[in-house]
């Protein structure tokens, strides 16, 4: 059996599961794609964000 | 409006067409052709409002060309651009030029402290420079307004009490908030910029009144504020070197700051939208397909009827 078809089977055919599934997919791709847009924004940024020039000032 | 939707669509909008006859709309790609007299409605409101639009951008366009005033020339911002945020550094020392300066004279009323807290300054920086001005504050128990050193919550005070005084101590002229003064003015930064360095030597035939200097960028040329940046007219704590050019550049990306304070939480968003919108197009596309496929693998077979 492929492993689509025992995904499809053991998690989207049964409501509770399949809102379980939902959940926890929302929650991970959420999590990275913040993280990698945050990533994208500070390298094409790079020196100019407080981020990097707060060491200068912070004893 | 109203009107004219429900005259072009008459009362299809509202036909109940059963269960088949929209499906089959959405996947036909031929649809019943238009009738005379929709078509003379929307051809002419396709007319009229091209025309307008057109006639708009037409009297913007003459208005721009018919001012005395030098347009700002466009500048190299390193803000400029869909993913690009502020310099840091660069909003960090505008705000020492405008402390040092143009504090003198203008007001900042909608900056409060806390909002230089890390964008460029520590909270403890942030709340040295707080400390370091007189708040007027009050009432107190018996009803007397005083004075106290100010905090993170407080916004940055203003030179003159009121409008009134600020014009008796300017010639008349009324120096504005600097708050919202790069979205207010046409060319924003470029504006602030070509204003603070483009002082010169009226012109011959320019008559300028006591107290007036003569300046291309300025709206008539006669502006009430003297030129104020020079260069070594402020002091910079990072040590860059202080020529007018610097002053002005840095001062100019702080008043972007001032009034878009998210800006860079806006670069940010053009990024995650991009990335969202990749997604959901790859998503549309699949869906597409998926829906067109038994469409586009039927095959029709006609089984004529035999009269016999
Ligand atoms: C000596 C007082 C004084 C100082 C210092 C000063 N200004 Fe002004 N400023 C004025 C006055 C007065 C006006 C109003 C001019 C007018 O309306 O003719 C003005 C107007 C302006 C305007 C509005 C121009 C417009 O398009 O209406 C800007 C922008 C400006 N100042 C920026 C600055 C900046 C930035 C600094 C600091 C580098 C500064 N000013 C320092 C007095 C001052």
């Amino acid at each position: 059996m492929s492993m689509w078809a025992s995904l499809n089977r053991s998690v989207f055919k049964k409501t509770s599961t399949f809102f379980l599934a939902a959940a926890l997919g929302t929650f991970f791709f959420e999590r990275s794609f913040e993280l990698a847009s945050v990533a994208i924004f500070e390298s094409l940024n790079k020196g100019k964000l407080w981020n990097d020039i707060k060491h200068k000032y912070e004893h | 409006m109203a009107a004219a939707v429900g005259r072009i669509c008459g009362a299809r909008l509202l036909k109940n067409y059963g269960i088949v006859t929209p499906q089959v709309c959405q996947l036909s790609t031929g649809a019943q052709g238009w009738t005379r007299n929709r078509k003379i409605w929307l051809s002419t409101l396709g007319v009229v409002s091209g025309g307008v639009g057109a006639l708009l951008f037409a009297l913007e366009q003459s208005v721009q060309a018919s001012g005395s005033e030098a347009h700002p020339p466009h500048q190299p911002w390193s803000h400029d651009g869909w993913f690009k945020s502020l310099d840091h550094a660069s909003v960090r020392r505008g705000y020492e030029v405008y402390k040092q300066v143009c504090k003198a004279c203008h007001s900042l009323q909608y900056i409060a402290f806390r909002n230089l807290v890390n964008v460029t300054h520590t909270e403890e920086e942030a709340k040295a420079e707080a400390a370091d001005v007189m708040i007027k504050d009050g009432p107190d128990e018996e009803g007397n307004f005083f004075e106290r050193p100010g905090k993170l919550s407080d916004y940055l005070p203003s030179p003159y009490p009121n409008e009134n005084a600020a014009r008796a101590a300017n010639n008349g002229a009324y120096p504005p908030d600097l708050s919202l003064i790069v979205s207010g003015r046409k060319g924003g930064e470029d504006y602030i910029f070509a204003l603070l360095t483009g002082y010169m030597e009226a012109p011959a035939g320019v008559v300028l009144r006591e107290g007036q200097n003569y300046n291309p960028y300025f709206p008539g040329g006669a502006i009430s504020m003297a030129q104020v940046l020079f260069d070594e007219a402020a002091e910079y704590s990072d040590g860059t070197v202080a020529t007018a050019s610097q002053l002005a550049k840095d001062v100019s990306t702080f008043l972007r700051w001032c009034s878009e304070p998210e800006l860079d939480e806006r670069r940010l968003m053009t990024i995650k939208s991009m990335g969202m919108f990749t997604l959901m197009a790859v998503v549309a596309y699949y869906f597409k397909r998926h829906k067109w496929s038994t469409m586009k693998s039927r095959k029709l077979a006609y089984k004529p009827v035999s009269k016999k």
